[in-house]
C-alpha cells in the first residue's frame, strides 16, 4: 500500500507541506498567531513554557521545539522568539537545521517590538510559503507513515469499538513496516500487566512498568483519589467507573504488535513497529509529543465526541458511538457504531480505518483540519512554574 | 436481534448496557454468541454497567475478565454497578495520606 507524500533531505516523509511559525516562549505567541493568520500555508505552533521553570523542564522545551521542527509535515520553520527567554534557541535552531529544513528566527526585542515583528514575519512567510508550494507530493510506501494513536473524551464505547479498530489498524500498518506510537502513560495504568506481556524483550517490559509507576507516583503525590481526575467527569459520566476500567479499555489501541521500545516524551523513535511513549492524557500535551515525535498522522477514538485537532498533523476521529457520530458530525470523521449492533465487525472496521488514514495522508482532510479546530498544543511538563 | 448488553469476558460479574434499559425490565445480554436474560433492578444508562449476580462487600468487579476495581456494599443482581458502589485500586492517593 502508498500513499502520496512529501520527501524531507533527512529521509522522513510529510502528509502536509506547512511553513511552521514556532514560538520559542509563552510571551511571543500573539506575534506568532498573528502571522501565521495573515498567510496561506503558514501554521502556528504556541505553547504555555520557556521562562521561570526548572533546569529540567528547559530542557523539554528545548527537545520538543526541536522535535515539532523536525516534524516532516513542515517544509521549513520561523521560529520566534523575545530574546530573553530560558529556552536554547541555539540548540533548537541547529538541531532543526540539521534536518536540512531552512530555519530562520526573530528575535521581537532586537526587531522593536510586536507590530515591526509580526511585519516581517509576514513577508519572511510569505517568501517561505512560495518555496513550499513548488514541491510535489510524491508515491511513498506506507512503511513511511508514523501513526500516533490517542483517545479521548471516552465512554464505555470507547474500549468496545474505535480502540480495538485502531489497534487492528496499528496491526496492518506495523505488518507493513510502519511506526506507530502508544502514549497515555495515565491510561496504562491497572493493565500495564497486559501491555507488558506484548513486550518485545525484558527491558521493555520494564520500561512499562517505570513508566506507570511514576505516573502513579506523580497522580498520588498530591493525596487525592486519582478519581475525577481519571477518569474525568465526563468518564464517568459516560459509565467509566475506575481508571482500571478506562485503561483496559484504552490498551486495546495497542493491537497485538509486539512493542519494540519505550521512549521520553517528544522522542522520535529510532526503530520502526509499535512503540510507547511517556506522556499524559490530556489532549494538548499528548498530540504535541507525538508530533515532536516525529508522527505524520494521528488516530483518535473517542466516545462522547472529542473535538480537538493539531495544527500540522491531520488528527482524524472515530467513534463506536452513534449519538455521538450524530451529534457531533462536525469534529468526527468515521462512525464505526455498526460494530455495536452486529451490522460490522472490528477487523473489517480496522481494516477501513487504516484506508481513510492513509487516504488522509495524502491529502484529503480530516474535519478537524477543515473547521480549523486545531488549536490542541502544549508541551508536557514536570515542574513547578517558578 | 437488538442486545440490551454485553459481556467482554466469561469470568465477568457486570455487563455493559448498550441502550438506556429501564428498572424491571428482562434485559437481553450478549456474551460472545450466547444470550442470556437479567431482569434489572434499576435504570441503566447507555454505556453504564450492571452486575450480573449478587456481588458481594469487598468483592473484585471483573470486566475484560481482569479486575477494574472493589465493590464499596453489597450490589444485589441487576443493580447499577458504577462510581455508587465500586472503588478503583489504583493511584489512591487518598488512602496514602491516610495511611502517613
Amino acid at each position: 500500500m502508498e500513499f502520496m507524500g512529501y520527501r524531507r533531505q533527512d529521509g522522513t516523509v510529510g502528509t502536509r507541506n506547512y511553513v511552521g511559525i514556532l514560538s520559542a516562549v509563552v510571551c511571543v505567541n500573539e506575534v506568532v498567531e498573528a502571522i501565521a493568520s495573515k498567510v496561506q500555508g503558514a501554521v502556528r505552533f504556541t505553547h504555555h513554557q520557556g521562562c521561570c521553570q526548572t533546569p529540567l523542564d528547559i530542557g523539554r522545551v528545548n527537545h520538543a521545539l526541536i522535535g515539532l521542527g523536525r516534524n516532516p509535515n513542515l517544509h521549513s520553520v520561523i521560529i520566534v522568539s523575545l530574546g530573553c527567554e530560558s529556552t536554547n534557541l541555539e540548540e533548537v535552531i541547529k538541531e532543526i537545521r540539521a534536518s536540512g529544513k531552512r530555519v530562520e528566527h526573530l528575535v521581537v526585542q532586537e526587531i522593536g517590538g510586536a507590530a515591526r515583528t509580526t511585519a516581517q514575519g509576514i513577508l519572511l512567510t510569505q517568501e517561505m510559503v512560495r518555496d513550499a508550494s513548488l514541491q510535489q507530493r510524491e508515491k511513498f510506501p506506507i512503511s513511511e507513515l508514523v501513526m500516533g494513536m490517542k483517545c479521548g473524551s471516552s465512554d464505555t464505547t470507547s474500549g468496545l469499538v474505535p480502540n480495538p479498530a485502531i489497534g487492528v489498524a496499528s496491526d496492518l500498518l506495523v505488518e507493513a513496516g510502519g511506526t506507530s506510537i502508544l502514549g497515555e502513560v495515565t491510561e496504562f495504568i491497572g493493565a500495564e500487566h497486559i501491555l507488558a506481556r506484548h513486550a518485545a524483550n525484558e527491558q521493555v517490559a520494564q520500561g512499562i512498568f517505570d513508566l506507570v509507576d511514576r505516573m502513579e507516583k506523580r497522580a498520588m503525590a498530591v493525596g487525592e483519589d486519582i478519581r475525577g481526575g481519571q477518569p474525568t467527569g465526563g468518564n464517568i459520566k459516560g459509565g467509566l467507573t475506575t481508571i482500571e476500567e478506562k485503561s483496559l479499555g484504552a490498551i486495546a489501541k495497542a493491537g497485538s504488535a509486539p512493542i519494540q521500545a519505550v521512549y521520553e516524551y517528544g522522542e522520535r523513535p529510532c526503530v520502526k513497529g509499535l512503540v510507547v511513549m511517556d506522556s499524559p492524557g490530556r489532549e494538548p500535551e499528548i498530540l504535541t509529543g507525538l508530533a515532536a515525535a516525529g508522527c505524520n498522522v494521528i488516530v483518535f477514538a473517542t466516545g462522547r465526541g472529542a473535538p480537538q485537532g493539531f495544527p500540522f498533523v491531520p488528527v482524524l476521529k472515530i467513534t463506536g458511538s452513534r449519538t455521538a457520530a450524530e451529534k457531533m458530525s462536525d469534529h468526527i470523521d468515521m462512525n464505526l457504531s455498526a460494530v455495536i449492533d452486529g451490522g460490522d465487525t472490528i477487523p473489517d472496521a480496522g481494516q477501513r480505518v487504516l484506508e481513510e488514514l492513509i487516504r488522509i495522508a495524502s491529502g484529503a482532510m480530516t474535519k478537524a483540519e477543515i473547521s480549523g479546530y486545531t488549536n490542541s498544543m502544549d508541551i508536557y511538563m514536570l515542574g513547578p512554574v517558578i | 436481534m437488538a442486545v440490551d448488553a454485553i459481556i467482554l469476558h466469561p469470568t465477568d460479574n457486570v455487563a455493559t448496557a448498550v441502550q438506556d434499559l429501564q428498572s424491571g425490565q428482562k434485559a437481553t445480554v450478549r456474551l460472545g454468541r450466547d444470550l442470556q436474560y437479567i431482569e434489572l433492578a434499576e435504570n441503566i444508562p447507555y454505556g453504564h454497567k450492571f452486575s450480573l449476580r449478587s456481588i458481594s462487600q469487598g468483592e473484585n468487579i471483573l470486566k475484560y475478565g481482569e479486575v477494574i476495581g472493589r465493590a464499596t456494599r453489597v450490589i444485589a443482581a441487576g443493580c447499577h454497578a458504577h462510581v455508587q458502589n465500586i472503588e478503583s485500586l489504583r493511584g489512591r492517593g487518598d488512602l496514602q495520606k491516610e495511611e502517613n
